[in-house]
């Protein structure tokens, strides 16, 4: 084989070659891998990052107590306020569809800004006073520079009379960039300003709180009877086996599960947190069983002969030593089973959790949807301020799903034990 | 209670009384037979040390003792085991009442990973036997004093017990059965793991046991045995070959196989 130095010397450097392109193969894969993670999330956040902030105009108002019945708000005719406002900041505005166009140029609910003002402070009334309300869609997109105005006026959203007033409000100092704190406060909107992503965060979590109560317990005292107490024969071979099939069933066979039993037959509400949770807990359930099982059986058996061997019963063994040294492995199972669960939108479609709700919901049986479906939704709107606002809210979706993954991590590597 | 003759033959021990004994103890892992006919008196304050080499079935005999194999869900256990008289298979006795009289040591130190104070109180509360905390402390103390560990780590008992030494661990083990007060304590191999100093310091700990226990110990090693034990049982091959007082089976054993094994011809 050693028969002559130069072969040996050749081969040596041919082996030294190989692992050289061996590590750069790897190499190249992580960096592969980096590069489209960051233009997938650069791409997200380059889209998205304006939908935190709104353009807002100052309207101008002076309105006399006479003209409000301040213990009935409601009567007041606020839009109208509104629309006067801004008739007096482009007097040139005569024709009827011209109007139209301007009443358009801050959003809809503009009145409603006005009317919280005055109820939060009565002492305007009588005074001259400003107020920032929002603008409408398209002269958010047009201050965030989405709107060519170079563009003919027949291709564009908006039309030169609006630009001209745009440019106008903008020298006479009316338009500002916001930060947009309504995004997170609010639920969706038919009007892009206006929507926010308060109503799908409830909701997620409205649900995952339900996918936590069923899925925990549940995955874990099935591991702990596999795992510590169920003879080893042919039916728990048999359970097993389809808990590990139960984790590869495509989720949208949940939704339809949910669908037929969950809603038709129990009679849950239709895209009630409470049907999306447990349809997500049985999603769930596989994951958790096997997490726990893998952390169960991490924990060495000598701990179990210790407390056996001292006179423990089997069932204090498990809730004395074996589940307290087996939680930290169990909690990561469960917050990636939860991750997973707050990522999922497909099970959830078929169960209406897809509709359009305005409310913010307060309980298990309103009618809410989840971030994803969210996503879902605005990703299908046609305006095109909706695009930011799909991309702000998987910036959020993925914000959560990071601190989610972090604190698993963190419980890892907190509660890791050598023996 | 039936006394074995065969195993009476020196006067030396006669005074002792019998505390555990096994009658035709069989046993099997599946269909392998891990132990034939076994046997064996075990004498109060005593220390019965059980050699043999390596998958002899000593300390699947020890673990007969306190129905350890009971967890073991492939292993059958035939014969008969008495304590004090009274059969341990019965179904009507309970484990847990059992391993709470039969204590035992294991022959890697495995201390739960909980304070030195929780690893030595944990047989006392499960067991209910102290009333308050007070009670409780001077358990741990006292047992910790009996194995030797007091003074160690008298300063230091909110510490975690897997940080101590390997030789500190087993005797915190050792501490941790009697704080239940066993009648009897059951060692396997406790030294292996442990440096000769070490080793020295729980050899010495387990003749001073024997005043208040009656100790059963399976050893590797025949120096221990020779050290440590009043009466010897020599296993091979799942057949307890030879038991008697300990100078007479390393010094003129009756089989030719304990002469051989002794003697270092195999094992």
């Amino acid at each position: 084989m050693m028969s002559g130095e130069p072969d040996y010397a050749a081969r040596l450097r041919r082996r030294h070659r190989s692992e050289m392109r061996f590590r750069f193969y790897g190499l190249l894969s992580i960096a592969l891998a980096g590069v489209i993670l960051v233009i997938l999330v650069g791409s997200i956040v380059l889209k998205g990052y304006s939908a935190f902030w709104q353009t807002h105009v100052r309207l101008d108002f002076a309105i006399s107590a006479e003209q409000v019945d301040i213990d009935n708000l409601r009567e007041t005719n606020w839009d109208g306020q509104v629309k006067a406002t801004l008739r007096d900041m482009a007097p040139e505005v005569t024709g009827r569809r011209d109007k139209r166009k301007l009443y358009r140029f801050v959003s809809p609910n503009a009145g409603y800004d006005l009317r919280d003002a005055i109820a939060a402070d009565p002492g305007l009334l009588g005074t001259g006073f400003s107020l920032w309300v929002k603008a409408s869609d398209d002269i958010d997109m047009l201050t965030k520079g989405h709107l060519d105005r170079t563009l003919p006026e027949s291709d564009r959203r908006v039309s030169d009379l609006e630009v001209g007033w745009y440019d106008r409000f903008v020298g006479e100092g009316r338009i500002e960039l916001r930060f947009n704190l309504d995004f997170f406060t609010t639920a969706d909107s038919r009007e892009p300003e206006e929507a926010g992503i308060q109503g799908a965060l409830m909701g997620s979590f409205l649900t995952l709180l339900v996918t936590l109560a069923l899925s925990f317990p549940v995955g874990v005292m099935a591991a702990v009877y596999l795992e510590e107490f169920a003879p080893k024969n042919r039916w728990t071979d048999i359970i097993e086996a389809n808990i590990n099939n139960l984790a590869a069933v495509p989720s949208i066979v949940f939704g339809l599960l949910g669908l037929a039993v969950v809603i038709s037959l129990f009679g849950v509400p239709r895209s009630a947190p409470l049907a999306g949770g447990i349809v997500l807990a049985l999603m769930t359930l596989p994951t958790i069983i096997i997490a726990s099982r893998a952390a169960l059986k991490a924990v060495p058996p000598s701990i179990r002969e210790a407390a056996t061997g001292l006179g423990a019963s089997p069932h204090q063994v498990v809730i004395h030593h074996v589940l307290p040294l087996a939680m930290p492995g169990i909690l990561t199972g469960t917050i990636i089973g939860l991750a997973q669960a707050l990522g999922e939108s497909a099970p959830l479609l078929m169960i209406g959790m897809v509709a359009f709700i305005v409310d913010t919901p307060t309980g298990f049986t309103d009618p809410a949807t989840v971030l994803p479906v969210q996503i879902y939704i605005w990703a299908d709107s046609p305006e095109r301020a909706f695009v930011e606002k799909t991309s702000a809210a998987i910036m959020v979706l993925l914000a959560f799903l990071a601190c989610m993954n972090a604190t698993a991590v963190w419980l890892r590597r907190k509660f890791e034990r050598r023996w | 209670m039936v006394m074995n003759g065969q195993q009476d033959e020196n006067p030396a021990r006669d005074f002792a009384r019998v505390k555990m004994q096994a009658e035709k103890v069989t046993v099997f892992y599946g269909d392998a037979r891990a132990l034939h006919d076994v046997d064996l008196d075990i004498r109060e304050h005593t220390v019965t040390a059980l050699i043999g080499p390596s998958g002899c079935g000593k300390s699947t005999f020890l673990r007969c003792l306190n129905r350890m194999n009971d967890v073991i869900d492939i292993c059958r256990v035939e014969g008969r085991i008495t304590l004090d008289g009274e059969d341990i298979n019965t179904p009507s006795l309970d484990t847990v009442h059992l391993r709470a009289r039969v204590g035992m040591v294991f022959q890697k130190p495995n201390p739960f990973p909980k304070s030195i104070y929780d690893n030595v109180a944990y047989g006392p509360r499960i067991h209910g036997m102290t009333s308050g905390k007070s009670e409780l402390d001077e358990m741990v103390e006292t047992s910790l004093e009996k194995a030797g560990l007091w003074k160690e780590v008298r300063d230091r008992l909110d510490e975690p017990g897997t940080g101590l030494s390997g030789g500190q661990q087993q005797r915190l083990c050792i501490a941790r059965s009697i704080a239940v007060n066993p009648e009897v304590i059951l060692m396997d191999e406790p030294c292996s793991s442990l440096d000769p100093i070490a080793t020295a310091r729980i050899e010495e700990l387990i003749d001073e046991l024997r005043a208040n226990f009656t100790i059963v110990i399976v050893t590797h090693s025949m120096q221990q045995a020779a050290r440590v034990s009043q009466r010897t049982g020599f296993f091979h091959l799942g057949e307890l070959v030879e038991v008697g007082n300990t100078d007479q089976i390393f010094t003129n054993p009756d089989d030719q196989r304990t002469q051989d094994y002794i003697t270092g011809r195999f094992g």
